[in-house]
Formats: structure tokens, sequence, C-alpha cells
């Protein structure tokens, strides 16, 4: 059973992981509700999984989250970085996201075409 | 800002988000993850620092109100369910048995924030002094049901359910309980029957669930998106909550954007936002250039906010003071292409399947309104019916049983009030005004615009489309027509046409 003491643990040891802090450390997250998922997120989520695996890339997590609520621009990919920065992939494919995992995750440039720079939103 | 980022959007910057704060940025797995965005610090916050009287207090004083639909003051529902014996057997229902068509609000916060739905009812169990939950969520959400398993197994594991939390001798559990499917059942004593056992037929309130709800036994019952605000308001406080929103609706509403608008999605804003903002800066306005006709709001128990309400602040008073809901959060946007009659038509039929069948206001009045509503789209209507369906509705409002009956005429209503012109056209002109009413449609060809290539004639399901004996001047070929007879106005010849030659009238 958990204490508050034991909450507050985990709060100071994961808040970081959500919103790495570390200069180099990466999250993508992968917006795989049921709307994501019909629209084709999962062969996204799973190709990013093995192109970091692949890549041998350090300090990167891949993490399944919920909807972020772009409907249209469905499958969502969003990377966070150190310093409170977030870019924001939209309508993704496995091909566009193994790009992305070698330019921007690997080679530290956001593939500008894909982000939601490109959409009227 | 950075423009690559769905913060720097439009569509973003004008939303607020609480109930859908951590929707798309924690995994929904992991526990951990909630914790570290302050998910269960309310709990240990009521658990050990707060009376029940002080919980209920901290809510009531929020304004949070009811996201189902109806509204009423969740702190006051609550209130109701404190007290009686010590002992006494309560239950804290969430309801997550989401119908409306085109409403996937409380989809997305379970599927993407799971624990901030357990955190609140736990909150809530200790505010009434109840000791276990129910969470009713329909069968057709499996990612929800599923992520709601795991979010409920990992929160025993952490002993943020079971015995004992925190160490306060407060007991509290939950359970789940799949909808089968049927919309009554979002209705809360449809409900509380189908979690029974029940065939999910309501019964009369009084006795209201808090008083005699689940088993017998005092109930509260909440909406998903209602209570993904509990934690929130506990942590952050009242004031926080009740500085947004407007004098009688605080805090923020999520709805499910969709239609004719060029931004569909989920969005969260703050209570009193007019619908001019949601629809022309965070919905990005109509596309194809058309214009706005109305928004319906609150499905099939809702009704249509016309263009000359566009600046009214969204809250539950102007809604409902222009004879709409708030609803639960569906918002579908209509334009000039859409007839206002085949929209109440529409949902008026999803009521009448719907209707559980145990009174008869709703079980035959719905479907008598639904008959006189085909009779005006098919061009038979008289000006009579008009009268005939207003008066219909008014009954069908006033003497059906629950909130299914008693909302469902109020698509018609609104449309009556705001739209009559387009029901009169339907009448005196037999003609739909929008073109989508297809008994008063008439496909013809512009014989000196066609220039005889037959390709209509080739699309036509029905070989309705024959060759005329007319050639236009200029032209090598005769032109085409069209047999009314045997047309079936699918729409396919004029959809082919090249030459802009075949009119829908």
């Amino acid at each position: 059973m958990k204490t508050i003491s034991d909450l507050n643990a985990i709060k100071a040891k994961v808040i970081d992981k959500i919103y790495p802090k570390n200069p180099g450390e990466k999250r993508i997250v992968v917006g795989l509700a049921t709307c994501g998922i019909s629209a084709g997120a999962q062969p996204v989520y799973d190709e990013i999984v093995k192109a970091v695996k692949e890549l041998g890339l350090d300090g990167v997590s891949v993490v399944a989250t919920g909807c972020v609520g772009i409907c249209q621009y469905e499958p969502i990919v969003e990377v966070f970085e150190s310093g409170g920065k977030r870019v924001t992939y939209v309508s993704m494919t496995p091909e566009k996201a193994r790009r992305v995992v070698q330019e921007h995750i690997a080679g530290g440039v956001p593939v500008l075409e894909y982000t939601v720079a490109n959409t009227k939103l | 800002m950075d423009n690559t980022s769905i913060l720097s959007t439009r569509f973003y910057g004008g939303q607020k988000r609480v109930a859908l704060r951590n929707c798309g940025i924690i995994d929904p797995e992991n526990i951990d993850e909630y914790i570290a965005v302050d998910g269960y610090q309310a709990l240990a916050k009521v658990l050990t620092q707060m009376t029940p009287q002080q919980v209920v207090d901290e809510i009531t004083k929020s304004g949070l109100r009811g996201r189902g639909g109806g509204g009423f003051p969740t702190g006051r529902k609550w209130q109701f369910a404190m007290g009686g014996e010590p002992g006494t057997q309560k239950y804290v229902v969430c309801n997550a048995d989401e119908g409306d068509p085109g409403a996937f609000m409380d989809r997305s916060v379970l599927e993407g924030d799971p624990h901030s739905v357990i955190e609140a009812m736990a909150i809530a169990g200790y505010a009434i002094g109840a000791s276990e939950g129910y969470i009713y969520v329909r069968a057709e959400y499996p990612v929800a049901v599923k992520r709601l398993e795991l979010a409920i197994k990992s929160a025993r594991e952490y002993g943020f359910l079971g015995k004992n939390i925190f160490g306060s001798g407060f007991n509290f559990d939950i359970q789940l309980r799949l909808g089968a499917g049927a919309f009554v059942c979002g209705e809360e004593t449809a409900l509380l029957t189908s979690i029974e056992g029940k065939r999910g037929e309501p019964r009369p309130r009084p006795p209201y669930p808090a008083v005699k709800g689940l088993f017998g036994c005092p109930t509260i019952i909440n909406n998903v998106e209602t209570l993904a605000c509990v934690a929130q308001i506990i942590n952050k406080g009242a004031d926080w909550f009740a500085s947004m929103g407007t004098e009688k609706s605080k805090g923020t509403k999520v709805f499910a954007l969709g239609g004719k608008i060029t931004n569909t999605g989920l969005i969260e804003v703050p209570m009193g936002t007019t619908l001019r903002e949601v629809i022309y800066d965070i919905g990005g306005g109509i596309p194809g250039g058309k214009q706005f006709k109305a928004a319906q709001t609150g499905g099939p128990s809702g009704g249509c906010i016309p263009k000359e309400h566009l600046d009214a602040p969204i809250d539950y008073e102007n809604l409902s003071a222009i004879g709409c809901i708030m609803g639960s959060g569906g918002m579908i946007v209509m334009d000039e292409d859409n007839c206002m009659v085949d929209i109440a038509k529409f949902f008026l039929g999803f009521t009448v399947d719907e209707s559980c069948g145990k009174c008869t206001p709703c079980r035959v009045g719905t479907k008598r309104m639904l008959e006189m509503l085909d009779k005006i789209t098919s061009g038979n209507g008289e000006m009579e019916d008009l009268k005939r369906l207003e008066e219909l509705a008014n009954y069908v409002k006033s003497c059906s049983l629950c909130g299914l009956g008693q909302t469902a005429p109020n698509p018609v209503l609104s449309t009556l009030r705001f739209f009559r012109d387009e029901y009169i056209a339907h009448i005196v002109e037999k003609r739909c005004p929008a073109g989508v009413c297809k008994d008063l449609l008439r496909f013809t060809i512009d014989r000196d615009k066609c220039i005889g290539c037959g390709m209509c004639s080739k699309v036509c399901p029905s070989n309705a489309i024959y060759v005329t004996d007319y050639t236009a001047p200029g032209r090598r070929k005769p032109s085409y027509a069209i047999d009314p007879e045997k047309c079936i106005k699918c729409g396919a010849c004029r959809d082919t046409c090249k030459f802009g030659a075949i009119e829908k009238k």
C-alpha cells in the first residue's frame, strides 16, 4: 500500500520522464485512443519503437497515450524535449514516422513538413 | 511560440483543458504517470486533511454542475446522499454510457485518463460515506473498458482502492458494468436498474437516487466528465474552478465538434465562450465557403442554435433560454446544405428506435411525431400538421416518464421555432430549400447545356435518362432528358456531368 510520501517519491521520479529535463532526452507519444487506432496509429507506434531500437537511441522513450483532440489529423505523434519543447506531427504513417525518428530524434532536426505548422489549424 | 507545436494553433489556443488535461500527455496504462501529474494527491488530501462535509462544501463552492446534460449542481447531489444512519450501504456510480450520436467526450477521458475518474469516485465515496462504486460503460468502447480494467487493477495494487486507503480507515472499491447498447440506460434510473441485472428501464423520480438508488440504497450518479474535474477542484481549490465560466455555469465544458466544420475534434473551452469563437476560431469555420446555418447541441435531446445566437455565451442558462440544452457535449455544425426538417427527423428517428417502450407518451408519441415529419418531407404535409406536431411534442415533453421522452421532442420544437419557414416550404411549396428531402427533389437536364455525351445515362442505375430528339444550336448530338417517373434521385448523373447541365431543384 502506498503512503503519501510514496506518492511524492513517484511523482518526483516520473515527472521528468513526461516532460524531459535533460538535453538529449526525448519522449515520443503516439495518440492511441480509439480514434487514433482507427486512423492507423498502431502501425505508426510499432514502427517508431522498431526504428528507435534499430538506431540504438538512448534517452528516448516511446509511449502510447490518449487523444489530443484533433480528429482529422490522426494519427498524431508528439515529441517532448527539454526546455518545454513540443513538436506535433500530424497525419502520420509508418514511413513518415521512420523519417521523424531518423531526422528529428536521432538527427535533432524536426521534419517541418509533417508538423502541425503545415496545417491550417 | 514555435509553430510546430499544437499549443501554437488557433485550434488549441482558445481552449482550456481541465477534464482533458492529461489526455494525449500521459500514458493511461501507467499509474505512475498519473501520479506524476499530481494524481491521487486529491484523494490523499481529502482522506487525511478534510472531513466529508468539507469535501462536499468545496465541490458545492466550485459551482461544478453535471456534465452529462442535466446540469444539476454536483455538490448538492452529494449533499443529498450524505447523512443517514452510520453504516448505511451507499453507492457511487459513474455514468459512462455515452450514447448521443457523434459524441465521444467521455470515451476520450476514459481512454486517455482513466485514473482521474477512479480517483474522483473514491473522493465521492468518502464524501457521502459509500464503500462501493460502479462504472457503467458501454460495451461498444472496448479500448476504454480495457484501460479502465487495468487502471482499477493498478489502483488496487497501489492501495488507492481497497481497504484502509492511505491508512485512513476508509474502504472503497469499484466494479465495472458493461452496457448492452441501449441508449435509455444513459438515463440514471434506467442505468441503475440495468446494474441491478434487470431490463434497462427507467422508473419515476422521486425518489431520487440520492435517497433511494442502486439496490434501494442512497446512490450518487455522476457523469465521466463531471468526475474528471473533481480531483483538480480539490487540488487547486474551488475558487480556481469558479474563476472560469459565467455566473451560474462554472468551469469548462468539453465538446465533440463535428459536422460541417473545418477542424473536427474534441475541444474544451471555458463556459461562456461564444458559439462564434468555437466555430470560427477553434473550429476554423465552415469548409467550402458555405454559410453557417445552425449548431445542434445535446444530440437527440437537444436543439439548434441558429445564426442569430452565434454571439450568445454558451452556458446552461443561455442554451435553455433558446430551447436548447448543453447536453453531454456533442456539437454538430450545419450549413446551408442541411435541411432542418430532415435533421429533426433524423434525431426523432433515433429516439423512436431507442425508446424503451415503458411509457406511452414516449413510445407512441414519438412514433406519431415521426410519421408527421415523414408526411411533411414526402410532400404530403398540410399546414394543420405543424399545429398537431407542436401540440403532440408538448404532450410528449410533459408526460413522458424519463429524460429520454421528456427531451425527445426538443429537436422538433427547436427547428420549428427557428426554421419554421423551411417546414412551410416543404408543406406549401412542396420544396426542400436545402435540396435534401428526396421526395421533393427533381433532377432535370438543361437541354441547351447538354452536349449529348451520354455519360449521365451510363451511370444512371435506374435507366431513367434517355436521348431526346432535340439538338441544341451548335451541338452535334441530341441532348438527354430524365424521366421523373423512373428517377430515384440518387444524384449520380449530376456528379458525373462535366458540363453542369444537370440541375437539382
